[in-house]
C-alpha cells in the first residue's frame, strides 16, 4: 500500500531542496537565424518547398513531407488571422497574476482558411480579456506591432504583439 | 494511410496492477513501480524469473527530479539482468508502454513481458508547471514565458470556436469522469460535482479553469503480456491485443489547425485496420480516451471516429458516453477523476479496459456486455498519439 502525505505532514519531514543550475547557449541554425535576422528588419521570412508548395514559418531547410531540401526564401505578411487566443491568470511557475497575459496563434497571410497546415506564429495578442472571453477576437485580422527598429535584437520579442486591424 | 506491419504472434494481457493515485506519496518511484509490477505478476500467476523482457514507461524525467528514469526504475520494475527498454513520448507514454510490450511479444522476441509505467509529479517545487517550461522551443517560444496550460487553453478555445461549443457542454466531461471515479478504489479525485462548480472554479488560463484539469498525482501501473500459447497456459480469460497504432504529427503546433487531433486519427486508423474494425462507433463497446483536460476527451472521441467532428459534446449530453450509455467513455474516471501521474495514467487506461473486458472491473464495470475496448493517450506538444484495441 502507498502512503499519501498531507501538506502539513510535509513540514514534519526533512526536505532536500535542489535547484538545478543549468544554463544553455542554444544555436538557432541556418533557417531560424535568417528568420530572427528578418524580425530585426521587420520582416517575416519563410521557406518554401517547390515540390509540395508548403511554406514553412518558422522556416526549415528541409521539407518534412517530401524529405528533400526546401527551395527558396519567401516573405509572408506581418498580418494574419487569429486562430485562437487565451488569457493567462497564472505565471509559468503557477503564481497568480493580477492582469492576464493574452497570447494566441496567428495564421499568417497569404494562406487559406481551409488549410490544415499553414505559416503560423505563436505570440502575444494585444486585446482585452473581454474579447478573449466572448471569443470575438478569434477570426479577426491582426498585424504585428513591431518594437522601434533600434530596440530590435533579432528575437521573437522584436514583435511586441499582434493587434486587431 | 499505408501501414506495413508483419505480425508473428498473437498477444494477450494476462495480468495488471495499479497503485493508488495520490498527491505526494511517501514511497519512492522505484517502490511504487515495484508495487504495481508485483500486483501485475500476482494477477498473471507469474514470478519475475518467468519474465523475458521488461518495458518501462516514464514521461519527462524532470518531474520526479531523477534523470535517466529507465535505468533508475529498472530495479523496481524487475528489469535487472534482463533486456529492458524505456519508451517516452510525453503524455502518450503510458499507452506506448503497452504497445512496446506488445511488439516485443508480437515479433516473437519475448514470450512474457512486464510493462511498467511510473510518474511522481509532486516532488517538483513550487509546482510541476515550472518544469513544463522546458518542453517549449527555446528560441521561438520560451521568451514569452509560457506555462503548459497555455497550449491546451489555446487548443480548447480553437475547438470551441470552430464548432461553436460552449464551456458548460465541455464541463460535463469533468462532471461525468469525477462521478465515475467514485467507483474506482484507486482514484484520487472522485466527486459529485456540477457544471456550475466547474464554471465557478479558479480561472487558470481562460478558457481553462481549475476543475477542467486533472490533478497533480503520483502513481504507477503495470501489465503482463504473453504470447497466445503461453497465455492459454496461465488463464482461461486472456484479453487479446488486437490492434495498436502510434503516430507523431509535426511539432509546429502554431502551424496546424488545433480544432482536430489529427495525430490521434492516424494512430486510430492504424489500430482499427489491424483489428479489422470498419465502423468504430458500432464496434467499440467501451473506451478510455485520454482526458488530462475535459475538452480533450471530446477532442479525442472525435479523432477516434467515435463521434463526427464537433459532435462529441452533443452525444455526451445525450448520455452516449455515460457508464450505462452506448459507448461508455472513461468508466474508470479517467485522469480527471483518477489522477494524472503522466505515464502511469496512460497505462491505467489500458489496465481499465483490460479489467472491463475480463469482467473484473467491480463497481467500475459498465452495464452492457463488452467485447471490444479501446485505450488512447496523447502527448508532447499536441503531437504524439497512441491507441490500443483489445478484445476478450
Ligand atoms: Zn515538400
Amino acid at each position: 500500500m502507498v502512503t499519501p502525505l498531507k501538506e502539513e505532514e510535509l513540514s514534519k519531514h526533512i526536505i532536500i531542496s535542489y535547484k538545478p543550475n543549468a544554463k544553455y547557449a542554444y544555436t538557432a541554425g541556418q533557417a531560424q537565424s535568417k528568420y530572427l535576422l528578418g524580425l530585426k528588419e521587420g520582416k517575416i521570412y519563410g521557406r518554401k518547398c517547390n515540390n509540395c508548395g508548403k511554406v514553412y514559418v518558422p522556416p526549415k531547410m528541409y521539407c518534412d513531407e517530401c524529405f528533400r531540401p526546401t527551395d527558396e526564401w519567401v516573405e509572408v505578411k506581418d498580418e494574419g488571422i487569429v486562430m485562437t487566443a487565451v488569457a493567462s491568470f497564472i505565471s509559468w511557475t503557477r503564481a497568480r497574476l493580477e492582469e492576464p497575459e493574452i497570447v494566441g496563434v496567428i495564421r499568417l497571410l497569404p494562406s487559406n482558411d481551409r488549410d490544415f497546415v499553414y505559416p503560423g506564429i505563436f505570440h502575444r495578442i494585444c486585446t482585452s480579456y473581454e474579447e478573449v472571453k466572448n471569443m470575438s477576437v478569434i477570426g479577426k485580422k491582426v498585424k504585428a506591432v513591431w518594437k522601434p527598429k533600434e530596440e530590435r535584437k533579432g528575437s521573437i520579442e522584436d514583435i511586441q504583439c499582434f493587434k486587431v486591424i | 494511410m499505408k501501414v506495413n506491419i508483419y505480425l508473428n504472434k498473437r498477444v494477450a494481457v494476462i495480468g495488471a496492477g495499479l497503485t493508488l493515485f495520490r498527491r505526494r506519496l511517501l514511497e519512492t518511484p522505484q517502490e511504487i513501480a515495484w508495487e504495481a509490477a508485483r500486483k501485475a505478476l500476482d494477477e498473471a500467476g507469474l514470478e519475475l524469473r518467468d519474465i523475458d523482457c521488461v518495458v518501462i514507461g516514464s514521461a519527462p524525467d524532470a518531474f520526479d527530479g531523477v534523470h535517466m528514469k529507465g535505468e533508475y526504475l529498472s530495479h523496481g520494475s524487475g528489469g535487472i539482468r534482463k533486456p529492458v527498454s524505456r519508451v517516452f513520448v510525453g503524455g502518450a507514454t503510458g499507452v506506448m508502454t503497452a504497445i512496446a510490450g506488445w511488439y516485443h511479444v508480437a515479433s516473437g522476441l519475448c514470450q512474457r513481458v512486464l510493462a511498467v509505467a511510473e510518474e511522481k509529479m509532486s516532488p517538483s517545487r513550487p509546482h510541476p508547471q515550472a518544469i513544463f517550461k522546458y518542453i517549449w522551443d527555446p528560441i521561438l517560444e520560451k521568451p514569452l514565458n509560457p506555462n503548459l496550460i497555455w497550449i491546451f487553453a489555446m487548443e480548447m478555445h480553437r475547438y470551441m470556436a470552430t464548432y461553436g461549443i460552449k464551456k458548460e457542454d465541455i464541463a460535463l466531461v469533468s462532471v461525468k469522469n469525477k462521478r465515475n471515479a467514485l467507483n474506482n478504489p484507486y482514484a484520487q479525485l472522485g466527486a459529485n460535482i456540477t457544471v456550475e462548480d466547474v464554471l465557478k472554479s479558479e480561472v487558470l488560463v481562460w478558457p481553462v479553469q481549475l476543475l477542467d484539469v486533472s490533478p497533480v498525482s503520483d502513481g504507477a501501473a503495470a501489465i503482463v503480456l504473453a504470447s497466445e500459447d503461453v497465455a492459454r497456459r496461465y488463464t482461461d480469460t486472456p484479453v487479446w491485443v488486437e490492434g495498436v497504432g502510434w503516430t507523431l504529427d509535426n511539432t509546429e503546433w502554431p502551424a496546424r489547425d488545433l480544432a482536430y487531433a489529427r495525430y490521434v486519427e492516424f494512430a486510430a486508423r492504424m489500430a482499427y485496420k489491424m483489428a479489422g474494425i470498419e465502423r468504430p462507433n458500432k464496434e467499440i463497446d467501451v473506451v478510455e480516451p485520454y482526458d488530462p483536460f475535459d475538452y480533450k476527451e471530446l477532442h479525442h472521441l472525435e479523432a477516434l471516429q467515435l463521434a463526427k467532428r464537433g459532435e462529441a459534446p452533443k452525444l455526451l449530453k445525450e448520455g452516449v458516453f455515460d457508464i450505462d450509455g452506448d459507448i461508455p467513455s472513461s468508466p474508470s474516471g479517467g485522469l480527471l477523476g483518477v489522477g494524472n501521474p503522466i505515464a502511469a495514467a496512460g497505462l491505467m487506461k489500458v489496465v481499465s479496459i483490460y479489467w472491463q473486458l475480463k469482467g473484473t472491473a467491480g463497481k467500475m464495470q459498465v452495464k452492457k456486455p463488452v467485447h471490444t475496448g479501446l485505450a488512447q493517450a496523447w502527448g508532447d506538444l499536441m503531437q504524439a498519439g497512441t491507441v490500443i484495441v483489445m478484445r476478450n
